[in-house]
């Protein structure tokens, strides 16, 4: 009896559903959802429909909805200077290969001419491949793994991938000769982590670094560093490679602080930010050196007004992956003006011409300036070194 | 066809609707009816379906709670997806390669939930349900550390070193990269192959319900002393449906990889698993058509809730809650009760009578 | 040494399980259910007393009762809208619509405090115990968490074994209609029983962000998982073995870590609790339950 209500319940969903639908779906060009019904009458073919996805909610909230939030801030200012203008729009992917492919659906439903990939790898992965056979072009602000690019021509980066990062911190650390035993943690269910462990590992094999220490944790367990911390100590590791994010990063910190244990820090573009969470003692990240190409405490006039916008409008210090976010967009700016292209030109046209702007553009941003895009899709940009001094960064030479 | 009994008529207006349901909806796209959100949902609606009907034969009718079915879909995705690959050159047809891998990956699954569910199906209720959480976490963190290569010389596979390890020779490739799992394959199923893979799970549940054994199985699940007194043997009957659940939901595994061009073994974890739950429950333990309908709806949703924008999952949360909240009032029951009757004066007590999987 | 600091972080560990094992196994010896919100809650209770304690400035003390007081109303809300309509549902829609109040309160706590990483300030600082010329360091967190799990285990076994409403509780685990026709208000013995495993839940989620200071609005769904796992391993519904089982659990993560792989950890444990069910089919201190024909 009861499964019988519920069939009927679940049928009247359904059909409300497609009801609900139904309007949009004949018509994908125009459907674009109900939120932009309103400016429908606006002159919208003077706008390029720009559209990315990225984690919103659930776990990796935090990553999607600061580049998000910074592409939000570079569309407002450029559609402000009156010249080209964009319309942006953000779909969550719940960090899912499969809600991003959904995301992307929706987003092309919508009318996408140029498109942000996603904010992370594994959907990246999956959404670029879309990118590739649609022929929208794509420039994803922090998808870092080599397979979000390889293979497909239209697709580029604006931040370094996982193997130019890994070889660039053992070259640093050899050149500089920052430490003579060594230990790694890494989050193992991790692309990011692992992909930079990876090189890591490789290079410093070439360059004969001395590796004591290596040891993971994933997802489920990422709270007790005990183990790792011990582990390192007892083989007397003097430097800690951590190529995670700042958040299991600032765990470690404090743990191996009430250890006792107190070796050298060298981290990678994930630990950017990690002055900036809410109510971290600062003097725990003290002398951890990172390779960063964005610093949220820089002194530059750009640097400083998108950091001031940024905590007006969502009252928080922007990271790295909000520079990231804020980058692409000028960065479609130049090209797309470079290349002359106008806002009613179909995807694929923009998205030949493009591939042609971006592989010849020198373009400058927040997160760094010469950058240049090879044919792969892989950017060329220094990663800057920097130490935490004092609870700030400072350049390291 | 006064000769066709109650049960075969469900069953054959069952099929006749899936079907329906896919002529309708390949016309429409065919059309370009269809919005491409929609179309990029049809293969994952139908590895969910296969997955919510397959799971309802553990939990609606051997009446076992699982919360590992996801585990099952993980080990289908992972072997289907090197089956795939390595059977790439030996059949260039993509859809019989892509059947030969659903297969493989159902046998696989299907091994897997035999040596599951010898130690684990004497347990009972949220012990039970406890143990196959553990087994799904399990598989996840094993295949977290399985590292395999395909090469001319055959398959290698490493566990818990490195990609580097697996000796690869020139020319050949990875395909699990442990955590970073599979990536850059192409996506060869299609909706087509879906639909066809429905039908077979629902011929095969179907079948497995209105067989001897089926009757045996759900009188287990009714009254375990007085079935076994009767000399029913408990465990074959209970390691049947588990093992069939599991090959079908690693045939849909296999479906969901090879959908998209990257899988990690991190997708298929308790929250998936819990999903697939949610649309069993909602669509009515032991009712197979409930299933279906529940995965299509339940998996559209969040997708349709997209103009909430940051509410979009806090109002998922609440409809989900509401729709339990409902189903289960007397008062909204007897209200659908009255409407039924209203609307279908005739054929409800007659469909009523033929449902032979009911539990009430 | 190594073993006993890795015993030190496996107790520390384990008893942060262990506490919210209690809440859990609780609301399901009384309720009959599987309360998948529980970990949400602790989460609550942990972004309360943040919220408190660094944008309000009230003293620490203060945050952790507002706290507690802030998730016993929310555990007693919850259980009223969500849970007491389906009171005669089947276990599993009730299941289902606990996974549905999880979803909300973590979707909620993403929009009002946001999506970014908060660091909690331990309660008792981050100083420690040196100890054997400080080759062993015990951190005062954890001496905190484990006297605290031992002061609440023997509290609420008192609490269930002598007061007038634990033997309500009781009376309502073993049989509802029946405690019902004694005159024992059954509502309202299930709304105390979800206010205290809320108010505990507060507890749990200072305690662990105490030790674990990030906080994320999806940080309590795997401690939740974990400690629903320290329940059944304890065998659930006893109170004993909830905290037995919490601590093992612990120690058994940190020993997997350590000795075997840190890659494999997370299997490690889940294999232990499989070969202890098999072997004791309703967990360590669990009562076998003789089948009525």
């Amino acid at each position: 009896m009861k499964k019988m209500m519920s069939i009927l319940l679940a049928l009247a969903l359904s059909l409300g559903l497609l009801a609900g639908c139904g309007g949009g779906n004949g018509t994908p060009p125009q459907s674009g959802g109900d939120s932009s019904g309103g400016e429908e009458a606006a002159p919208k073919a003077a706008a390029f429909k720009l559209g990315g996805t990225g984690p919103l909610t659930g776990g990796a909230a935090v990553y999607g909805t600061a580049a998000k939030n910074g592409a939000q801030i570079a569309v407002d200012e450029i559609n402000a200077l009156g010249g080209i203008q964009f319309e942006l729009r953000y779909e969550d992917d719940e960090h899912d290969a499969e809600k991003a492919v959904n995301a992307y659906n929706k987003l092309k439903d919508w009318g996408m001419q140029l498109s942000l990939g996603s904010v992370t790898s594994t959907p990246a992965v999956a959404t670029s491949v879309k990118n590739f056979e649609d022929r929208i072009f794509a420039l994803t602000p922090s998808a870092s793994a080599i397979a979000v690019v390889e293979g497909k021509d239209n697709v580029f980066q604006m931040c370094f991938t996982d193997p130019n990062q890994g070889s660039a911190s053992a070259q640093y650390i050899f050149d500089k000769g920052l430490g003579t035993k060594i230990g790694i943690i890494y989050k193992n269910d991790d692309v990011y982590s692992k992909g930079i462990y990876n090189t890591f590992v490789s290079k410093a094999g070439e360059l004969g670094l001395d590796i004591v220490s290596t040891t993971t944790f994933t997802e489920d367990s990422k709270t007790d560093f005990s183990v790792q911390l011990t582990d390192a100590k007892n083989k007397g590791a003097d430097l800690i490679f951590l190529p995670i994010y700042n958040e299991p990063a600032s765990l470690i910190f404090q743990q191996a602080r009430t250890m006792g244990y107190s070796p050298l820090y060298f981290g990678v573009d994930g630990m950017d930010g990690i002055l900036t969470l809410e109510n971290f003692d600062t003097s725990l990240a003290e002398g951890v050196m990172l390779l960063t190409p964005f610093n949220a405490d820089a002194t530059d006039e750009r640097t400083t007004s998108f950091v001031q916008k940024y905590k007006e409008l969502y009252s928080e210090t922007p990271n790295q992956f909000a520079a990231d976010g804020y980058d692409c967009v000028y960065a479609y700016k130049e090209a797309l003006e470079a290349a002359g292209c106008t806002p009613d030109m179909s995807a694929a046209d923009l998205c030949q011409k493009l591939m042609g702007a971006f592989t010849t553009l020198s373009f400058d941003g927040l997160t760094g300036d010469g950058m240049t895009w090879g044919a792969t899709g892989e950017v060329t940009k220094s990663p800057k070194g920097m130490v935490i001094k004092d609870g700030v960064y400072a350049g390291m030479d | 066809m006064k000769k066709i009994s109650g049960t075969t008529r469900t069953n054959l207006l069952t099929y006749g609707a899936v079907t329906a349901a896919f002529v309708i909806l390949q016309l429409l796209a065919g059309g370009g009816h269809i919005s491409s959100s929609l179309r990029g949902q049809l293969v994952p609606i139908c590895a969910y379906v296969v997955m919510a009907v397959s799971l309802n034969l553990t939990v609606g009718v051997l009446g076992e709670l699982s919360l590992g079915h996801a585990g099952f879909m993980s080990i289908g995705a992972f072997s289907g997806v090197v089956a795939c690959l390595g059977l790439e050159n030996l059949i260039p047809a993509a859809p019989l390669r892509l059947a030969v891998a659903m297969v493989i990956g159902a046998v696989c699954a299907g091994v897997a939930g035999l040596l599951i569910g010898i130690p684990v199906l004497r347990l009972k209720g949220d012990y039970l349900a406890i143990v196959t959480l553990a087994f799904g976490e399990i598989i996840k963190n094993i295949i977290n550390c399985l590292y395999v290569g395909l090469d001319d010389r055959g398959l290698h596979v490493s566990f818990l070193t490195n990609s580097g390890d697996l000796h690869l020779a020139p020319g050949g490739r990875v395909v699990i990269d442990g955590p970073m799992g599979i990536s850059g394959v192409a996506p060869i199923s299609t909706f087509t192959a879906g639909f066809v893979l429905i039908l077979v799970t629902l011929f095969v549940v179907l079948n497995l319900i209105h067989s001897r054994a089926g009757r045996a199985i759900m009188a287990l699940r009714d009254n375990r002393i007085a079935a076994e007194s009767i000399g029913i043997p408990v465990t074959k009957y209970k390691l049947m449906a588990f093992a069939v659940s599991s090959a079908l939901a690693g045939a849909a595994g296999t479906l969901y990889a090879m959908n998209f061009s990257t899988v990690i073994a991190g997708k298929f974890s308790f929250n998936t698993s819990i999903l697939i739950l949610v649309f069993v429950v909602l669509g009515g333990l032991g009712n197979m058509w409930g299933s279906i309908v529940a995965a299509t709806v339940l998996t559209i949703l969040p997708e349709a809730l997209r103009q909430f924008d940051d509410y979009r999952m806090l109002t998922y949360a609440i409809v989900l809650i509401l729709v339990m909240l409902a189903t289960n009032n007397p008062a909204f029951k007897g209200l659908l009760l009255r409407l039924r009757n209203k609307l279908l004066p005739s054929g409800a007590k007659k469909r009523k009578g033929g449902r032979a999987d009911g539990i009430s | 040494m190594t073993f006993l600091s890795y015993l030190v972080s496996g107790l520390s560990l384990g008893s942060v399980y262990a506490i919210i094992a209690l809440g859990y196994t609780m609301v399901y010896g009384i309720a009959k259910m599987l309360n998948f919100a529980h970990g949400d809650v602790i989460m609550v209770g942990a972004y309360v007393c943040f919220t408190a304690a660094t944008r309000w400035h009230l003293p620490t003390l203060v945050g952790v009762l507002l706290s507690m007081v802030v998730c016993t109303a929310l555990g007693v809300v919850i259980e009223r809208l969500a849970y007491k309509p389906l009171r005669s549902a089947p276990s599993l829609a009730v299941l289902i619509t606990a996974i549905g109040v999880s979803y909300f309160l973590q979707n909620t706590a993403l929009l009002v405090w946001g999506s970014n990483y908060k660091v909690f300030t331990s309660i008792v600082g981050d100083g420690s115990v040196k100890l054997f010329g400080g080759r062993l360091s015990i951190p005062v967190i954890a001496i905190v968490t484990v006297v605290a799990c031992v002061i609440i285990m023997i509290a609420l076994t008192w609490f269930t074994g002598s007061t007038k409403m634990g033997k309500a509780m009781r009376a309502c685990s073993e049989d509802k209609g029946a405690a019902q026709l004694m005159g024992i208000n059954v509502d309202l013995t299930i709304s105390v029983t979800f206010a205290i495993g809320s108010a505990l839940a507060a507890v749990a989620g200072v305690l662990l962000c105490s030790a674990y200071s990030t906080m994320t609005p999806t940080m309590g769904s795997m401690p939740g998982i974990k400690a629903f796992t320290a329940a059944v391993f304890g065998g659930i519904g006893s109170i004993p073995g909830a905290m037995l089982g919490g601590i093992l659990l612990g120690i058994i993560e940190i020993f997997g870590k350590g000795y075997v792989s840190t890659q494999l950890s997370d299997a490690i444990v889940f294999a232990v609790l499989i070969i202890v069910l098999l072997v004791k089919p309703a967990g360590l201190l669990g009562k076998p339950t003789n089948e009525k024909v």
